[in-house]
């Protein structure tokens, strides 16, 4: 369970709320309508595929639920959900296919 | 004004009321993405042991899925207070790279109005708006903002309302329910259809060898310094295609 005190969470959602606008405001509020150097561009178009995947990628082998064992059902929804979504470009239909291979899965292991 | 030279590529100029209805409607396919992702979240966000209003605190003021999402996961490990907060501001500086994208397009409007677009941005706002505007180089400034502000108005309060549906059902979920899949499920479905290149690819690799070979970093560091190895590789990569294709051209 967490850990923090009321006002340590509350202290996140406000610096997370500040510093999400600041990114969102930086070029549109501030520097209008001057173009960012190429290079700078070239490294922020790869953050989503950086930072998300990684952040994933233990949860997806080590699921806390099952004390951090790899767990067949998990690891094949996964494999689903990425089949799916990488084909078919479409968000919802690869959500709906990882939680119906891990409903059907999860009853069938012990 | 001569009179337009009609082109399939781009429609007449736009009234900035017609502007609101035309993105309005462009919104509606990405509400059957939005609400889930909500629901996941406030599920999620209760489960890790947040009240609902600081759920809704989240929602309403963070207003960005993915690192919201990222955020509660590092919580519920009781990362450091700092580490959560690079982290998930991390998953956000794609949103500088929109911001940088929309200036040319919108850099002209008042400060309240871009004040208001850059609360607003979220990766289908951003998506639906740069194509609009790229494709109608003469659509006047206030049916630009007009067209951004209508993409956004059924996004806002559904994304809201559907984190505080999970919020209140968070803690109904009966046991034996995966919800802990939840997140990666979601996050696989938003990355698959990302990675539409071989830089993107190898971003996207490397960042799980990254986390996975830098798991003795303290504090979740290695999700950060494998985020920027990530971010170079996916740089180097596209460098390397381009110069393939012109070496071919």
């Amino acid at each position: 369970m967490m850990a923090y005190s009321a006002a340590q969470i509350w202290a996140i959602i406000l610096v997370l709320t500040l510093g999400t606008f600041a990114l969102r405001y930086s070029f549109l509020g501030l520097i209008g309508r001057r173009r960012l150097p190429d290079w700078v561009l070239r490294h922020l178009r790869y953050t989503p595929v950086a930072v998300l995947p990684g952040l994933i990628a233990p949860l997806i082998l080590f699921p806390a639920a099952t004390d951090g064992q790899p767990d067949a059902a998990r690891l094949l929804a996964a494999a689903v959900t990425l089949g799916i979504g990488y084909w078919t470009k479409n968000v919802l239909w690869a959500i709906l296919g990882g939680a119906i291979v891990l409903f059907g899965l999860l009853p069938l292991t012990p | 004004m001569a009179a337009p030279i009609p082109t399939s590529a781009t429609t007449p100029v736009p009234s900035t009321g017609q502007a609101f209805g035309r993105g309005l409607r462009d919104s509606l396919p990405f509400l059957l993405v939005v609400i889930p992702f909500g629901m996941v979240f406030g599920v999620v966000a209760i489960e890790a042991g947040l009240t609902v209003a600081e759920t809704m605190g989240f929602s309403i003021g963070v207003f960005a899925g993915a690192s919201q999402l990222a955020a509660v996961q590092l919580m519920a490990d009781n990362a450091p207070i700092i580490i959560v907060i690079a982290t998930a501001l991390a998953v956000n500086l794609r949103l500088a790279m929109y911001s940088a994208s929309l200036a040319p397009h919108l850099g002209s409007a008042p400060v309240w109005q871009r004040a208001l677009v850059a609360y607003l941005l979220v990766d289908q706002s951003y998506a639906l708006a740069h194509e609009k505007y790229e494709a109608n180089p003469k659509m006047p400034l206030p049916a630009r903002f007009g067209y951004y502000i209508g993409s956004v108005t059924l996004i806002v309060p559904l994304w809201c309302a559907a984190s505080l549906v999970g919020a209140i059902l968070g803690n109904r979920i009966p046991a034996g329910i995966p919800v802990d899949f939840a997140v990666p499920i979601t996050f696989l479905a938003v990355i698959a259809p990302m990675l539409r290149t071989l830089a993107h690819v190898a971003a996207a690799i490397t960042s799980v060898l990254g986390v996975l070979l830098l798991g003795f970093l303290p504090f979740n560091l290695g999700l950060l310094v494998a985020a920027v190895f990530a971010l170079i590789v996916g740089a180097r990569v596209e460098l390397w295609l381009t110069r393939q294709q012109i070496g071919q051209g």
